[in-house]
């Protein structure tokens, strides 16, 4: 069994990665959600409030399952309920997948955040916010591509699900997939878990599910929350899980090369500005401006 | 007789009181907007917003409420001095004789208005800066966006969200450039200064740089006075 090393953190918000650091990635660990087993309990979701000891306020009813309807700075999870005709088998399929945050390798969020400390990744691949940390600009949302962290309006400061990185720092699994009653939600070593999925997509695939396999998406690095799915080739029909997600290329161009060309501008402005000065010297009102103003009032009193 | 009693200098006033007091507030909230913005610029500044505003979140939360202040007072500002700022042919000539601008050969340059074209320039420009930095701003200002919503029925998208952050923080930067090239002007065209402060420019300051305002002037009693 690994030993999680839960206070290894391989990269902090807003602070140049180290260069030399080889972090020890034996504990990655992995939440792996089989939509396909999901019976749509909720029980995850209220797992996830009592662990993170969050009551939001009571919403209302519109007459669908979702409840609530999204996901909240006090609501780190959301049972999404689908529905869909299969056009092939012309069954009606309930696809139904938890939402939350999917724990990114390369994580946006921590690419757009400014605040130094404020979101961090450690070693076993959990991207944690640091609150004490965050600044609550809102960064945060606009780097991730899946749409998950929200800011507090009350606290002004962002939250998200930390996939319980307290209790895996004490050897125990998420609440969530300790609650899960259909084992719908396994957590566990990587590399176990990417195992024990494909036993779980051999089987849809045997049981007509020709296009099951696993969502990891590569485009933000794989995920540490993974899920398998009935129709991998469509992951779309789970309430809007993105086929490629990525970091959005104006992210990037922001948080990148954009900031340097920003500070070389005023730099260069301030530079202009002293060489100027020095080739030129001051712009200086002369005796003789201040004598022909004196005549010109003169002229007028005459 | 009128060579004995001619004074050595006179005074024009170029600003009143409320001018320079709306002119004031302006500087101060962008002051404050530049220094906590910086915070959010890259975290290599984010040092000043924490020691200027005592943290990151502090710098995160003025900075909304400046804009606000500043846009406000930006746009009384606008109005009040529009009239002064409106292209005249000589902004064209002013342009092409940019060499003597910037060598300070006043003497080579058309008479001027209020206003030369680079002065228009800056005021332009910070006025499309001003309102493009409050639009993509209200779109930032997370903790808002319910209230604004309320207001115009309209909540933006993430990728619009994306866009408003790249075009704010360019808008941002240009407008510390312009910036820059406002408060270098007057520092460099001695005796700019005393306007925005007194309120009042001396005559040889007028004559140099704003002969054709100073003409206009001459002719109002109240605007002239001798220099003590």
């Amino acid at each position: 069994m690994t030993t999680f090393q839960p206070l290894d953190v391989i990269r902090v918000s807003a602070t140049p990665d180290k260069a030399d650091a080889e972090p020890n990635r034996d504990a990655e660990i992995v939440k792996l959600i089989d939509v396909s087993n999901c019976t749509g309990c909720k029980a995850c979701q209220a797992a996830c409030l009592d662990w993170n000891d969050k009551r939001p306020a009571v919403g209302e009813h519109v007459g669908i399952f979702e409840n609530p309807l999204d996901l909240g700075p006090d609501m780190f999870t959301v049972v999404r309920f689908a529905e869909w005709d299969n056009p092939k088998t012309g069954n009606f399929e309930w696809l139904i997948r938890k939402s939350g945050c999917m724990h990114c390798e390369d994580p946006g969020c921590l690419k757009a955040c400014p605040a130094p400390g404020a979101i961090v990744q450690y070693a076993n691949g959990i991207v944690n916010y640091i609150q004490d940390n965050c600044i609550g600009c809102g960064y945060c949302v606009k780097g991730c591509p899946f749409n998950v962290p929200r800011v507090s309006k009350t606290e002004q400061v962002a939250y998200k699900c930390t996939l319980c990185s307290d209790k895996v720092a004490m050897g125990q699994q998420p609440s969530c997939a300790k609650v899960c009653p259909t084992n719908a939600i396994v957590f566990g070593p990587k590399a176990q878990m990417l195992a024990y999925a494909e036993t779980r997509i051999a089987n849809l695939k045997s049981r007509g599910f020709e296009h099951a396999g696993l969502y990891n998406p590569q485009g933000v690095g794989g995920t540490h929350v993974i899920y398998v799915l009935q129709h991998a080739d469509q992951p779309e029909l789970y309430s809007g899980l993105p086929a490629n997600p990525a970091i959005d290329p104006l992210v990037q161009a922001w948080k990148g090369t954009g900031k340097y060309v920003g500070m070389a501008a005023v730099g260069l402005a301030v530079v202009t500005g002293a060489i100027h000065h020095l080739v030129f010297g001051a712009n200086r009102v002369s005796g003789e401006d201040e004598e022909e103003a004196c005549k010109l009032v003169e002229e007028k009193r005459v | 007789m009128s060579s004995v009693t001619q004074p050595q200098k006179i005074l024009v006033r170029r600003y009143s009181g409320s001018a320079r007091i709306n002119h004031w507030i302006v500087a101060i909230s962008f002051i404050v907007l530049l220094l906590s913005g910086l915070a959010m610029f890259h975290p290599s500044l984010f040092i000043v917003g924490e020691t200027l505003f005592g943290s990151g979140w502090m710098a995160r939360w003025i900075h909304p409420w400046a804009g606000l202040a500043l846009t406000v007072a930006f746009l009384a500002l606008f109005l009040r001095f529009l009239p002064a700022n409106l292209p005249h042919l000589d902004d064209f000539r002013w342009f092409a004789r940019m060499k003597h601008v910037l060598s300070g050969h006043d003497e080579y340059l058309p008479e001027l208005g209020k206003y030369n074209a680079g002065q228009k320039f800056v005021f332009w420009s910070q006025m499309i800066l001003t309102c493009t930095l409050f639009v993509t701003g209200v779109a930032l200002w997370d903790s808002y966006l319910p209230f604004f919503e309320r207001l115009t029925g309209y909540h933006p998208t993430i990728e619009q969200m994306r866009w408003a952050a790249v075009i704010h923080a360019t808008s941002a930067v240009l407008t510390v450039v312009v910036w820059i090239v406002h408060a270098y002007a007057a520092l460099w065209v001695r005796g700019t200064i005393p306007a925005m402060v007194g309120g009042t420019v001396t005559g040889g300051w007028a004559w140099r740089h704003h002969r054709r305002w100073l003409r206009r002037e001459v002719k109002k009693p109240a605007s002239v006075q001798a220099a003590s």
